[in-house]
C-alpha cells in the first residue's frame, strides 16, 4: 500500500518536473526565435554596406597577324585612328578596366569605368549618372557613357563575344560610340519591351569632330522592342539612327571631310537556351546592318570638292555553349563601298575612294573555368585591306576581380 | 468629347481597383504572393522551377514587367545580383528601387545560415550574406508570409484587411501541413546524401539529413570530371543513400555518379513547378518529402 502511495508521488513529482522542462524549452525556444527576429533586419543585405561596388578586369592577348597591325586600314573607308586596329603582335596587355558602381542616394546612381590602356595612359570609358526616382519608365543618365544605340554599342568590351569588334563598329563608329552626353529614355507600360531614347552629346569623337560649339555636336534616336518565345527564347530588335556634323576630320593622307553624317543601325539579338535555363547549354544570334550616309565637301591639297556617300556593313555572328564552359562562336562581317561621288579619284586617295568591299571570317572558342575567368582562342581571315588576306591568330584571357557585376542582355 | 471624358473617367475608376502588380524574382514567392493576394494582385514569375536563379539574364521581357510593378518580391542576399539590380535601373520604375517599399527581400525577415566567415573568390561564387535558398524550410516561410502581407498591405491599404486574412488562412493551413510533413519526414533523419549546389541545405537542416558532398567542387562552379573521382572515392569510406539534385541542375553529373556509386539519384523540385505535383507550396513539400521517402522504401 505504502509502496503505492510513493511509486504514485514519485511518478507525479517526474511527470511535473518533465513538464516544467518542457515549458522551459518551449520558453527559451520563443526567445530566440524573438531574438532572431530582433537580429534580422539589422544586418546589411547590400554588397560591401556603403561602399561601392569595385571590379577590376584584366585581359591580355597573345597575338600573331600575317598582316601589320600597324598599318591597318579599312579600304575605302574613312580611318577611325588606332583603336580598331588588330591587337599588336607577340603579347600585348589588353585594356584592364576599373569598375566602381553604387547608388548615390535614393535618387541617382553612379558608375565611373576607368580603362587603363597598356600604353601607360588612362582613359575615362564611362563617368556617368543615373536617376532611380523618376518612375513612369523615364531614364536620364547624363555624364560619358556608352551610346544605347545598336546592340553590341552599349556592351563594354569584356563581355563581347568575340575579341574585337565587327568591321561596322571599327569604320562607322571608331569601335563603339562613347560620348559626354545626356540620354533620356523611356519604357513604355506593355509586356512588350518597348524602349524609346534620344542622346544629346558634344560628339567628342569620331563620326564626330568635337565641333567647339553651344549646342550639341552628335545627337542619336533609338527604339528596341524585346520579348519571349516561351520559356526558352528571349529576342530584342531594335532601331538607331545618329546625326553628327564633323568639321575638318581627318579621311586619308591630307584629306578633310566637312559636311553632316548620319548613320541608320537595325540590330537583332535572341538567346535561346534549353527551358530558358543557360547554364549547359545555350545558343545566341546577333546581327547588326550598318547604313551610313555622308555629304559635304572633301578638301585635299589646298583645294574643295564635294562629296556625298552611302556606304553600308553588317556582321552575323552565333555563339554556342555545348556544354558547361565551352562556346564555340562564327561571325562573319562585310562592309559595302556603296556609291562615293567625289571630284578626286581613287589614284589620288586610295584608302578612301577604292572600290572595294572588306569582309572578314572569324572563328573562337572559350573556355571558362568560373564565372569570373575566361580564355579565348580566336582566328580570323581579316579581308579589311584590298588585296591581301590578313590571317590572325590570338589567345586571350579576360579575368574579373572583386563584385559580382550585373551583365546586361 | 463628354464621351471621352466618361471613357477617361471610367479608366481612372477602372485604375482605382486594379489588380496590385507583382513580379516575383523565383516561382516560390510567386506562389506565396498568390496564396496572400488572392484575386486582388497579378502575378508574374520572373523565372521557372528549371532555370538556375543564379544565372538568370535580364532579359527585354522581365525590364518591361519590372517597369509596370508595384512591388518586386525577391530572396535577395545575393542570389539576384547578376541581373536584378539591372531590372530596377533600366526599368525607369522608381517604386521597386533597393530602400523604397515596393522592393521586398525575403532574405530580409530571416536569419540565413551558411554565413562565411570570410569570403574569397576562390571559394568559389560565396554569397556573403549566407546560403539564400531559403525557402525549403517551411518555418522560414511561415515568418516571411506575415511580412509579405504587411508588406502587401501597406502597398494597397484598401486591401489591406483582406491580404491579412488570407496571409492567416495560409498560416493555418501550413502549419498543420508541417506538422504532417515533420512526421512523415521522421524515417528520413540521419540519411547521408550528395547535393549538387549547396540549394538545399535548408531542407536537409530542417529534416535532419546530411549532406556528405557536393558535385560541384566550389559553389557556382561546375562539376568536374576530376572532383566526381574524388567524391566517389570519398564516399567509399562516408556512403550515402543518394545523390538529389535540383529541377534545374544538369542531371547527367548526378546520374554518372548515382550509377558509379550504386545509390539512387533523386530530382527534387526545388521551387513550385519543378515537378508535375509541385503545383504550388504545398505541393513543393508534399512531393520532396515523398521522393525523399522513395529511396529509404526503396520505392
Amino acid at each position: 500500500m505504502q509502496c503505492k502511495w510513493l511509486c504514485a508521488v514519485a511518478l507525479a513529482t517526474v511527470s511535473t518536473t518533465a513538464l516544467a522542462q518542457q515549458s522551459e524549452i518551449e520558453e527559451l525556444k520563443r526567445r530566440v526565435e524573438e531574438l532572431e527576429k530582433q537580429q534580422a533586419p539589422a544586418r546589411g543585405t547590400g554588397t560591401n554596406a556603403f561602399n561601392p561596388d569595385v571590379s577590376v578586369i584584366l585581359q591580355g592577348t597573345a597575338a600573331r597577324s600575317s598582316q601589320d597591325p600597324n598599318n591597318y586600314q579599312i579600304t575605302g573607308f574613312a580611318p577611325t585612328g588606332g583603336e580598331v586596329a588588330p591587337p599588336r603582335r607577340s603579347f600585348s596587355l589588353g585594356e584592364s578596366e576599373l569598375v566602381v558602381a553604387s547608388n548615390i542616394d535614393p535618387y541617382f546612381r553612379g558608375q565611373l569605368v576607368a580603362s587603363l590602356s597598356p600604353d601607360n595612359t588612362v582613359e575615362v570609358e564611362e563617368a556617368f549618372f543615373q536617376t532611380l526616382g523618376l518612375g513612369n519608365g523615364f531614364t536620364v543618365k547624363g555624364g560619358r557613357f556608352l551610346s544605347s544605340i545598336g546592340y553590341q554599342n552599349g556592351i563594354h568590351q569584356h563581355a563581347w563575344d568575340f575579341q574585337d569588334p565587327p568591321l561596322p563598329y571599327k569604320a562607322f563608329l571608331g569601335g563603339r560610340l562613347d560620348d559626354d552626353a545626356v540620354q533620356v529614355k523611356w519604357i513604355a507600360p506593355t509586356d512588350l519591351l518597348v524602349e524609346l531614347g534620344a542622346e544629346a552629346g558634344r560628339g567628342r569623337e569620331f563620326p564626330a569632330t568635337d565641333p567647339n560649339r553651344n549646342s550639341a555636336g552628335l545627337w542619336t534616336l533609338y527604339g528596341h522592342v524585346g520579348g519571349d518565345i516561351g520559356d526558352s527564347t528571349a529576342w530584342r530588335a531594335g532601331l538607331s539612327y545618329l546625326h553628327a556634323s564633323p568639321a575638318d576630320r581627318p579621311m586619308d593622307v591630307g584629306a578633310t571631310f566637312t559636311g553632316t553624317s548620319s548613320l541608320w543601325i537595325a540590330d537583332f539579338i535572341a538567346k535561346w537556351s534549353p527551358n530558358g535555363n543557360a547554364s549547359v547549354t545555350n545558343l545566341k544570334v546577333q546581327g547588326e546592318y550598318f547604313q551610313r550616309t555622308e555629304n559635304g565637301d572633301l578638301t585635299f591639297a589646298g583645294t574643295s570638292g564635294g562629296y556625298d556617300s552611302k556606304q553600308s556593313g553588317w556582321y552575323a555572328q552565333t555563339v554556342y555553349q555545348f556544354m558547361p564552359r565551352w562556346r564555340v562562336g562564327y561571325r562573319y562581317d562585310r562592309l559595302s563601298h556603296g556609291t562615293v561621288s567625289s571630284n578626286l579619284t581613287a589614284a589620288q586617295l586610295p584608302a578612301l575612294l577604292t572600290d572595294y568591299n572588306p569582309s572578314r571570317n572569324t572563328l573562337m572558342v572559350d573556355w571558362s573555368l568560373s564565372e569570373f575567368s575566361r580564355f579565348r582562342l580566336q582566328v580570323a581571315a581579316d579581308k579589311s585591306r584590298a588585296g591581301v588576306t590578313d590571317n590572325q591568330v590570338l589567345l586571350q584571357y579576360i579575368l574579373s576581380l572583386g563584385a559580382h557585376g550585373a551583365h546586361t542582355f | 468629347m463628354r464621351q471621352l471624358f466618361i471613357a477617361l473617367v471610367a479608366c481612372s475608376a477602372l485604375n482605382a481597383h486594379a489588380a496590385l502588380k507583382v513580379v516575383a524574382c523565383e516561382p516560390e514567392w510567386g506562389s506565396l504572393a498568390q496564396e496572400i493576394g488572392g484575386d486582388k494582385v497579378s502575378v508574374y514569375t520572373a523565372i521557372t522551377a528549371l532555370q538556375d536563379p543564379h544565372r538568370v539574364e535580364a532579359r527585354p521581357s522581365l525590364i518591361a514587367r519590372a517597369r509596370s510593378a508595384d512591388l518586386v518580391v525577391c530572396t535577395g542576399a545575393q542570389l539576384e545580383i547578376g541581373w536584378l539590380p539591372l531590372l530596377q535601373t533600366q526599368s525607369g520604375n522608381s517604386k521597386i528601387q533597393t530602400g523604397q517599399p515596393g522592393y521586398f527581400e525575403t532574405s530580409s525577415v530571416i536569419s540565413l545560415i551558411e554565413k562565411p566567415t570570410a569570403i574569397d573568390r576562390s571559394m568559389g561564387d560565396v554569397h556573403p550574406a549566407g546560403n539564400p535558398h531559403l525557402h525549403l524550410d517551411p518555418k522560414n516561410i511561415a515568418t516571411v508570409a506575415p511580412a509579405l502581407a504587411e508588406r502587401m498591405a501597406s502597398l494597397d491599404a484598401s486591401q489591406a484587411a483582406y491580404y491579412k486574412q488570407r496571409a492567416q488562412d495560409f498560416l493555418t493551413r501550413w502549419k498543420e501541413a508541417t506538422a504532417r510533413w515533420e512526421k512523415q519526414a521522421a524515417p528520413l533523419k540521419g540519411m547521408p546524401v550528395v547535393v549538387y549546389h549547396k540549394d538545399l541545405s535548408y531542407l536537409l537542416n530542417w529534416l535532419g539529413m546530411r549532406e556528405v558532398g557536393a558535385l560541384e567542387p566550389k559553389p557556382g562552379i561546375p562539376p568536374s570530371t576530376a572532383h566526381l573521382s574524388e567524391l566517389l572515392e570519398q564516399l567509399k569510406r562516408t556512403p550515402a543513400k543518394a545523390v538529389v539534385r535540383s529541377a534545374y541542375n544538369d542531371p547527367r553529373p548526378a546520374e554518372w555518379l548515382a550509377g558509379q556509386a550504386k545509390m539512387p539519384s533523386v530530382l527534387l523540385p526545388y521551387t513550385v513547378g519543378g515537378t508535375d505535383r509541385a503545383k504550388d507550396l504545398f505541393g513543393l513539400y508534399d512531393d520532396t518529402i515523398a521522393r525523399l521517402l522513395a529511396v529509404t522504401t526503396g520505392g
